[in-house]
């Protein structure tokens, strides 16, 4: 069931063999050629990918919310992406004479390229991955920090208060929740030893490719708080208060159209995309499994999380600008730093005799008994923080409703004397 | 792969510059404010506390990034640069209790 995976390091393999020997380059020139076409397939395979999840999306939020979704374009509205994607081509591009030139015209442009380019270190099976970084966790979050300079961009040469104040608060968003994201990454490379994302998949499986233990099990808050800070991350529901039309009217996008727009557009599904894929390989294994070939389990994986992000959008109000904040340095984060203390003195105390790593090379065992010390630290972790977190949010409730109530009983004195 | 990546969007955006029809008029020219006539400049005042998440964010950005490599070399690493880390992290997270409570992390 392999054989697309060796077919396609195959045809790489031939196809610089014969540009090396028919146009008598380099080697290196033709490996980057190859280079150059894997990464026009992993474009196209975003571009198309964005336009399924349009769909998708479009049809599962208006299943969620008792409608039926798009149907008039095509049987069962399938040629819909089509038809957005005409058009977004044919609309006029209504720039405002005063913006800044330059600046508002790089912005979508700059969005698209960094959400596209975090593909490239994403493995689609144990051979085909656009460039196997050692350093893979650190370049996707790098890389997906690049997004956050194009918004202030497009806020600021829009040349609109409106679209600037939106820039400034989708970038106090976006930064605020790179916090936890970095902060839960953490014990994953700990326990994997290695910021590679092949090697962080090859931890979660079994010798014969089927899947182990996925570091879901492991760090179950980690993942929690990965997939709540991915979301905040890419600004979607229920984050999206940034771009919300009933409130800041599309914020840092107001004075876009067309073309432009739609690069925005695609910015935040590929990003979103990409942090499915990345939650896949960090927590559930990644391309492991038992009897389908390695893409397949991937991309059923990153489906389950994609249809998760939509299941919240259809499901959660939106959230509100300071409970934004609050939750993210008054809980993820203190809560994400307290768990990382515990498991970094839990892995050291429970971790494998010296003879083990250095025949494993520094990588500790997957090992039952670990696992479940773990979970279990994590998980109570966890149910302790919502625990306070709670009973917190219900007193200042009372005491809130406590003002309140004294207020109304001292109008309705004075108002009856 | 940014390269590949620049060149397929750029040639979508001159792709639709060819397409699309261009009529530009002086409403659609004028910057949008729900309609009415723009009051005022246009470059705001920005509020003080954009810029104190921004510093809380950069303090944090580069913890994580010093712990980034002690993460990477964790299983060759003994107990007690554990706990000296433990003890960096701690410090980092009195910083932020400390900013809470003097109010500072609160309201957007």
């Amino acid at each position: 069931m392999n054989f697309l995976t060796d077919l396609l390091s195959l045809i790489g393999d031939f196809i610089s063999n014969i540009i090396h020997s028919i146009f008598s380059f380099s080697p290196s020139i033709a490996d980057a050629i190859v280079m150059g076409l894997a990464a026009i397939i992993l474009c196209t395979f975003a571009a198309l990918s964005f336009m399924a999840l349009t769909y998708a999306e479009r049809k599962i939020v208006a299943r969620i919310q008792d409608r039926v979704g798009p149907n008039q374009a095509g049987p069962l509205g399938l040629l819909q992406p089509l038809a957005d994607g005409i058009k977004m081509f044919t609309k006029e591009d209504t720039t405002p004479a005063a913006a800044d030139r330059w600046v508002y015209n790089l912005a979508p442009l700059i969005i698209a390229v960094f959400a596209l380019t975090t593909y490239a270190v994403l493995p689609f099976a144990p051979n085909v991955v656009g460039t196997n970084l050692n350093v893979g966790v650190f370049y996707v979050i790098a890389i997906g920090s690049g997004s956050i300079i194009a918004i202030l961009m497009a806020g600021w040469g829009s040349n609109n208060k409106y679209a600037l104040l939106g820039a400034f608060r989708t970038v106090s968003q976006l930064v605020g929740y790179e916090v936890p994201m970095l902060l839960n990454v953490l014990p994953i490379i700990m326990i994997s030893g290695s910021l590679s994302l092949i090697d962080i998949i090859n931890r979660q499986t079994l010798a014969n490719g089927n899947a182990g233990l996925p570091n879901l099990l492991y760090f179950p808050l980690s993942a929690v708080v990965f997939l709540i800070s991915g979301i905040a991350e890419t600004a979607r529901s229920p984050f999206d208060l940034l771009e919300a039309e009933s409130e800041i009217v599309a914020g840092f996008h107001v004075e876009y159209s067309g073309m432009k727009f739609a690069l925005f557009f695609l910015g935040e599904y590929v990003n979103a995309l990409a942090v499915a894929f990345m939650f896949c390989v960090l927590f559930l294994g990644g391309y492991a499994g038992p009897i389908l070939p390695p893409y397949i389990w991937l991309l059923l994986k990153a489906a389950v999380v994609f249809t998760i992000f939509m299941w919240l959008r259809g499901t959660l109000p939106r959230i509100r600008v300071d409970q934004m904040h609050d939750m993210n340095w008054k809980f993820f984060v203190p809560v994400s730093i307290i768990h990382l203390l515990i498991s970094m003195v839990l892995l050291k105390v429970f971790t494998d005799t010296p003879s083990q790593l250095e025949a494993t090379g520094g990588i500790l065992v997957s090992s039952g008994t670990r696992m479940l010390i773990l979970f279990v630290a994590s998980a109570l972790t966890l149910l302790v923080a919502l625990g306070i977190a709670a009973r917190r949010a219900r007193m200042n409730r009372l005491a809130e409703e406590e003002v309140l109530a004294k207020r109304r009983m001292e109008n309705m004195a004075a108002a009856g004397a | 792969m940014i390269v590949t990546a620049a060149l397929l969007m750029g040639v979508t955006l001159i792709a639709a510059s060819l397409l699309r029809p261009k009529k530009p008029s002086k409403t659609k020219l004028d910057t949008y404010e729900c309609g009415m006539e723009t009051v005022g400049d246009t470059w705001v005042q920005f509020r003080s506390q954009y810029y104190i998440f921004a510093l809380v964010f950069v303090l944090f950005d580069v913890e994580a990034v010093l712990l980034f490599p002690f993460a990477v070399a964790f299983n060759s690493v003994p107990l007690f640069a554990v706990l000296e880390t433990a003890v960096f992290v701690l410090l980092l997270l009195a910083g932020l209790l400390y900013a809470w409570r003097k109010g500072v992390l609160k309201w957007e």
